[in-house]
């Protein structure tokens, strides 16, 4: 099943369960979704339930706000969530603290969904990360799909969660197709929100990751096996709440950290992990934390600069040898 | 109130507005689940599908009717069809004036003599309710008078007025059903009173203790009710705005006999969500009351400085939404107003846009000395001679509804409630610590639950450190 099928029957199950999901975002009806996550919806649900929208992202974010107040369940798509920081104010202000400062209140069962972080030469205004902006803030809680099981249960969980989730997906991981099984093919399924997944086990290097670098962390877990490395590949799934729990497990078995992220490394998501595994795990650790992540610049559009810009399979495998104390220089190769 | 209702619609056509003589093009079908055509004439241009969001929806139906006259009849070869509907060409080249010249008239009742202006449209008022309504602005002047004297006494941390701003407060309120839900700016506790919030529910929140209702969450003054349909107050400014239009497009989808009406000031005009809100709730045609209370000032900016438009008012048609200016301290105009406009917005789900004007008397809140930037005789002209609840009482006494007796009765009946209800507050407990972690999420992350452990932890180890009179 491919992402893009997985996101679109997760919406299809839970808006045809509860009558109070409804869809809301530019494109989303006519068009069936800029990226066709919503294809056929409209048809499905009539204008009522999956709405189009002018060009108004502070618009549309502070209305769906509204009506989470008022009980209903809105899913508001983003374009990109590039275009989400238009209407931030009414993500963190109306939407993440309302609960807090309502004193339970009211109460904001809203999901922001939306592409996230680089695509394919989209330049620097389309494809920046935002999971570390909104995994700060305390009210939200922020996930990140890689594959289809993790997109179709991720998305049903965010929906029927009466808290704000802002849930990141990756235009690239749309269309690529992954193995199912039925129980994830049933309506019920869920996953759980703030609990990691251990793609691949290992015991010499653990590598954390999340949406699209899953994939490559995993490509980077092969060629490590020839090696002789054995790394042990975590999927967060749930930048906050962070599964710190099995992070911190995974390294006092193995003893050397690898993080992986797409976005920018200050204060990035891997800054994050550092910091847990230090203050959890410092007397496990045997080399210091790895952390990788997309260049310190607005990305690129050249397609050869973009590839530098961001990780690729070798920076990975690079610092879990590193992290393994094989000498291998720090700058990347040209 | 149909009558009223009725006269004081006007439409831009000369043809006569009655709202049952709506003509609905033929092909247009009530059905909508189907998309439909809008019926254009001309060749060439691209149709567009244009989709029926309720059954209840009448506004894109008169969107034709609205723009054409008799004259576009005439010679159909100067007139051709753009996205939107037929547009008459002109060879002149004319710019629309950025004024229309005249200043759009603004709605009132009472003169400032608390007289009834010979010929007004108004709602007559019980003695019961217009006794009610000068109460509670009695006391609105009265707890923004003491709970200021209180931040300045250092006991609160902050405070704001609405005076000027009582006849706006109440009379709007009183025009309104419990139903319909409130999103405000913060300058409209008055609403509060007159649904039944108490001076000591007030105070609580004020003062943050454990009976405050946002358990000690919020700044004074940002007031929240579930149970009052009054949402909690947020700081930046016209975020409620776009919300109001959410909670609307909700009720709506409930079919609810039932609005929702949210408060801005002048100053809250300029913010894109306001822009939004508006537009937004035309296309949705969203069951929304939009008040704009344009009191003279935003903060030290003068609207001089705000905006260049005339008001508030000329925005609506903008949008596409009825509007009104009305004299926002004339409590029989605000009641007449609000009224009606309820009526139209949930009868014709549509927004409606209502323009008070006022004058800030006060300073913009505890944190502010108004002489500082506008002349000391202005803020008292509008204080002595200009003031809401002197004209409300002139027009209530005049019925014989009011005495001097019964003033300082009321008076001292609510001084009493002001000063034991800020006694009380002061002394009652703070929130427990537990009210730190809770309502972050909706069930407590292992995280705080790990954070408020460890804190409890400490406090036991080290409880010199800990104030006394903060219960754990």
């Amino acid at each position: 099943m491919t992402v893009r099928d997985a996101l679109n029957s997760a919406l299809d199950e839970e808006m045809s369960a509860d009558p109070k999901v409804f869809l809301m975002g530019e494109e989303v009806g006519e068009y069936q979704g800029a990226y066709k996550i919503s294809k056929g919806l409209l048809d499905k649900y009539g204008p009522e339930r999956v709405l189009d929208t002018p060009i108004t992202e502070a618009g549309f974010t502070g209305i769906g706000v509204g009506a989470a107040y008022h009980g209903l369940k809105p899913v508001i798509e983003f374009m990109t969530f590039n275009f989400s920081m238009q209407a931030i104010d009414h993500i963190i202000n109306s939407a993440a603290k309302s609960n807090y400062m309502s004193a339970g209140q009211m109460s904001v069962p809203i999901v922001f969904r939306g592409p996230n972080g680089a695509a394919a030469g989209v330049g620097a205004q389309h494809s920046h990360c935002y999971a570390s902006w909104y995994a700060s803030c305390p009210g939200l809680k922020v996930l990140a799909p890689y594959s289809s099981e993790d997109a179709r249960g991720l998305l049903k969980a965010a929906i029927r969660d009466p808290d704000p989730v802002v849930f990141l997906e990756n235009e690239l991981l749309y269309g690529e197709t992954f193995p199912v099984s039925a129980e994830v093919l049933d309506s019920s399924f869920c996953v759980p929100i703030g609990k990691a997944k251990i793609e691949r086990e290992g015991k010499d290097v653990t590598i954390t990751a999340f949406s699209k670098m899953v994939g490559y962390a995993l490509k980077a877990a092969e060629i490590l096996a020839k090696e002789g490395i054995s790394a042990e590949v975590i999927n967060l799934r749930s930048i906050r709440p962070l599964d710190r729990d099995t992070i911190n497990a995974s390294v006092r078995k193995t003893n050397r950290l690898v993080t992986v992220e797409e976005g920018f490394p200050q204060h990035g998501v891997g800054a994050e992990i550092c910091a847990s595994v230090v203050e959890e795990s410092f007397g496990y650790l045997d080399a210091p934390v790895e952390r990788i992540a997309g260049a310190d610049v607005p990305m690129p559009y050249a397609a050869n600069l973009e590839r530098l810009a961001v990780p690729q399979v070798e920076d990975i495998v690079r610092a879990a040898k590193r992290a393994c104390y094989r000498s291998v220089p720090m700058a990347a190769a040209a | 109130m149909g009558i009223l209702r009725q006269k004081f619609w006007t439409s831009s056509s000369s043809r006569p507005s009655s709202l049952s003589s709506i003509f609905i093009p033929a092909g247009i079908h009530e059905d909508h689940s189907t998309p439909h055509v809008f019926p254009f004439n001309s060749t060439g241009v691209s149709t567009r599908y244009s989709l029926q969001r309720f059954k209840s929806t009448q506004a894109s139906n008169q969107l034709e009717q609205l723009y054409s006259t008799d004259d576009d009849d005439h010679d159909n070869s100067q007139a051709l069809d753009f996205p939107g509907g037929k547009v008459t060409y002109i060879p002149e080249m004319r710019f629309l004036s950025e004024s229309s010249g005249k200043r759009v008239p603004c709605y009132r009742v009472l003169n400032e003599n608390g007289e009834i202006i010979t010929g007004s449209d108004y709602e007559q008022l019980s003695e019961e309710v217009s006794v009610k309504i000068y109460s509670i602005m009695v006391s609105l002047q009265m707890m923004d008078t003491v709970f200021y004297e209180a931040q300045r006494q250092g006991r609160i941390s902050f405070y704001l007025t609405s005076a000027g701003e009582e006849a706006i407060n109440i009379a709007s309120a009183a025009a309104l059903s419990a139903d319909d839900i409130i999103l405000p700016q913060y300058r409209e506790p008055g609403i509060l009173l007159w649904r039944g919030f108490t001076i000591q529910e007030f105070a609580n929140q004020c003062f943050g203790n454990k009976d405050d209702y946002g358990k000690g969450r919020q700044m004074p003054i940002h007031y929240g009710s579930k149970k009052h349909n009054f949402v909690t107050i947020s700081s930046p400014i016209a975020t409620q705005l776009p919300q109001a239009v959410g909670i609307a497009y909700s009720l709506k989808m409930d079919r609810k006999d039932a609005c929702v009406v949210t408060y801005t000031g002048d100053g809250g005009t300029s913010e894109g969500d306001f822009h939004a809100a508006l537009n937004f709730s035309a296309v949705t045609e969203a069951p929304v009351v939009f008040i704009c209370r344009n009191n003279g000032w935003a903060i030290s900016t003068h609207i001089s400085e705000q905006f260049r438009s005339d008001g508030i008012v000329v925005r609506g048609r903008a949008y596409g939404i009825r509007s009104i200016r009305v004299d926002g301290n004339d409590v029989l105009a605000v009641y007449s107003a609000i009224h009606a406009a309820r009526e139209m917005a949930i009868s014709e789900q549509r927004p409606v846009l209502v323009e008070a004007l006022s004058y800030r008397v006060g300073h913009h809140s505890t944190s502010d000395d108004s002489t500082k930037y506008r002349p000391v005789d202005e803020i008292v002209y509008w204080k002595m001679e200009r003031n809401p609840v002197n004209r409300f009482r002139k027009w209530v006494e005049r019925n014989g509804w009011w005495s001097e007796e019964k003033e300082s009765e009321l008076r001292n009946s609510v001084k009493k409630q002001l000063l034991q209800a800020i006694q009380v507050a002061e002394q009652t407990e703070k929130p427990p610590l537990e009210d730190l972690f809770s309502d972050v999420y909706d069930i407590r992350p292992p995280n705080l639950r790990e954070q408020e452990k460890q804190l409890r932890e400490t406090i036991y180890r080290h409880p010199q450190d800990y104030p006394s009179h903060v219960p754990l």
